[in-house]
């Protein structure tokens, strides 16, 4: 009922010409909401746009394989038990990081990726950004692409994105800025040259053509909090995990552009 | 979206505060007295030197150019996310700069220009930089020197 009443009563306020403020001041309303692609320029948009041009295509191409090859004590490949990823796959990188049950808690995709391989192939964890780890995530991800990012709703991970909002909301290092303050408040400006952005995820794993390969979301965020002279997180630490989850739920309803390329 | 324009503190700061002063790195930092909106005495005791100070400004390093832009003709790549530095002497009394440099904060508390002679209040400071202001005394009176020269 509730609810229902207050879509009425901001139906007619919007009616009105009246616009409520979000919740928070500073959180961009969704219909504001802009990938980091609207910021590139021309050249970097068509690279991306077209497989033949897009670096990241590759990172698909060997994830493929990847996929394929049989690993671990089971002597198992991706493919004995998930099949055609076209299928299988198609849907998952959007509704990432997950809840998982035994953990009691988030995983990303990369982190899934190797709970199978602990779990269903007896084989070791890939690395951290390392090429194997990053073409099969990749790989998986591309399934998704063009679909809308849809958070996993499972109740238990709503305490995981509540912290990634906070962590994000928080002023930290010697230069004492929050995400926010870049990412919420000055997301049309330019640090130096580079376009701010609304700092969205929807294109990971990405070809930045400043690292001149392919990269996770985290080594993304890692970028950013040393920037700002903040002790950083090591990969897989559940703080950026939680950072990873309030910004897909930040992204919701925006399409999976991996693998994106980025400035 | 919108940032509300800066309140230029005038009454709660208009009697003379004491900064304490803390550890940075082995090195105290100096104590200085806030005076209305300013810090009215050198930071070391004696005036800085401006062509040193604009080598602090351009120099990406020290972060002023990644916000501000100014008449830095040689430098391509100046941010857009505060004023842009030209005329900042017109603007603003050498104590009032020292203020800004020293900790924005005081000034607008929801400011993102960083405190640069300040080591408290901070968090999850990364160790290299851990306990360290941004800026040494004598950096901060040399680019107070170079802004106050800045006159349209
Ligand atoms: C022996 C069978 C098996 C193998 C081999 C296997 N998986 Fe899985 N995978 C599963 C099962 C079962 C699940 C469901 C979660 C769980 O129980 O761990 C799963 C879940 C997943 C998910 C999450 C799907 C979702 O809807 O959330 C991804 C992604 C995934 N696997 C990728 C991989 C990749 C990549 C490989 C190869 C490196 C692989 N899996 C190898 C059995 C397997
Ligand atoms: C001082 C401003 C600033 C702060 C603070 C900051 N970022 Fe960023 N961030 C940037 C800039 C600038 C870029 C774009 C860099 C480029 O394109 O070269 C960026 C890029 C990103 C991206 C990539 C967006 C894309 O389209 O791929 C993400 C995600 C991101 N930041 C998240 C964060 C998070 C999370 C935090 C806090 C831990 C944070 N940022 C803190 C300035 C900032
Ligand atoms: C993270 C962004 C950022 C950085 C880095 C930064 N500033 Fe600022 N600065 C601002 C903003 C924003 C303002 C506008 C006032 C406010 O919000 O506090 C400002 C205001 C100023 C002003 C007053 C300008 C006026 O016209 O009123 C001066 C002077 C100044 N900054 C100098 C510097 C110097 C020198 C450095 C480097 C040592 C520096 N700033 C680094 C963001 C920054």
């Amino acid at each position: 009922m509730k609810v229902v009443a207050a879509i009425v009563l901001s139906s007619l306020l919007i009616a009105a010409g009246i616009v409520l403020r979000p919740l928070i001041a500073t959180e961009i309303p969704a219909s504001e909401r802009r990938s980091g692609y609207t910021f590139m320029s021309p050249d970097t948009k068509a690279m991306q746009d077209d497989d033949t041009t897009n670096p990241g295509m590759l990172g698909v191409i060997e994830g493929e394989a990847l996929w394929n090859r049989k690993g671990g004590s089971a002597d198992k490949s991706c493919a004995d038990c998930h099949h055609d990823a076209k299928v299988s796959m198609k849907g998952v990188a959007a509704r990432y990081p997950s809840y998982d049950k035994v953990l009691g808690g988030p995983v990303n995709l990369e982190q899934r990726i190797n709970l199978c391989r602990a779990r269903h192939q007896q084989a070791d964890p890939l690395p951290y950004e390392k090429h194997d780890l990053l073409a099969l995530t990749t790989y998986v991800a591309e399934q998704s692409r063009g679909m809308p990012i849809t958070p996993d709703p499972t109740p238990e991970l709503q305490p995981f994105v509540a912290k990634g909002r906070d962590l994000f909301m928080h002023r930290q290092g010697q230069l004492n800025l929050a995400c926010t303050n870049c990412h919420d408040d000055n997301w049309d400006k330019h640090l130096a040259s580079s376009a701010v952005t609304q700092g969205m995820p929807n294109g990971y794993p990405i070809y930045r053509l400043d690292w001149q390969s392919l990269g996770s979301l985290q080594r993304r965020l890692r970028n950013c909090i040393t920037g700002v002279r903040a002790q950083n997180y090591d990969y897989g630490a559940p703080e950026l995990v939680e950072l990873e989850l309030y910004l897909m739920s930040r992204a919701r309803g925006m399409p999976l552009e991996t693998p994106a390329v980025r400035p | 979206m919108a940032r509300s324009a800066i309140p230029v503190v005038g009454g709660c700061f208009a009697l003379a505060l004491l900064a304490l002063p803390r550890l940075a790195g082995g090195e105290e930092l100096k104590s200085y007295s806030v005076t209305g909106d300013a810090i009215v005495e050198s930071l070391t005791g004696e005036a800085g030197d401006a062509a040193r100070g604009r080598k602090l400004v351009v120099d990406r390093a020290n972060t002023c150019i990644l916000c501000h832009s100014g008449p830095f003709p040689e430098d391509k790549f100046q941010g857009d996310l505060a004023p842009n530095l030209s005329g900042v002497g017109n603007r603003w009394s050498v104590g009032q700069l020292r203020l800004r440099l020293v900790d924005a904060s005081r000034l607008n508390p929801g400011t993102i220009m960083p405190s640069y002679y300040r080591v408290d209040g901070l968090d999850r400071v990364a160790k290299a930089w851990s306990g360290k202001p941004i800026l040494s005394a004598r950096q901060i009176e040399d680019i107070v020197a170079y802004l106050a020269t800045l006159r349209d």
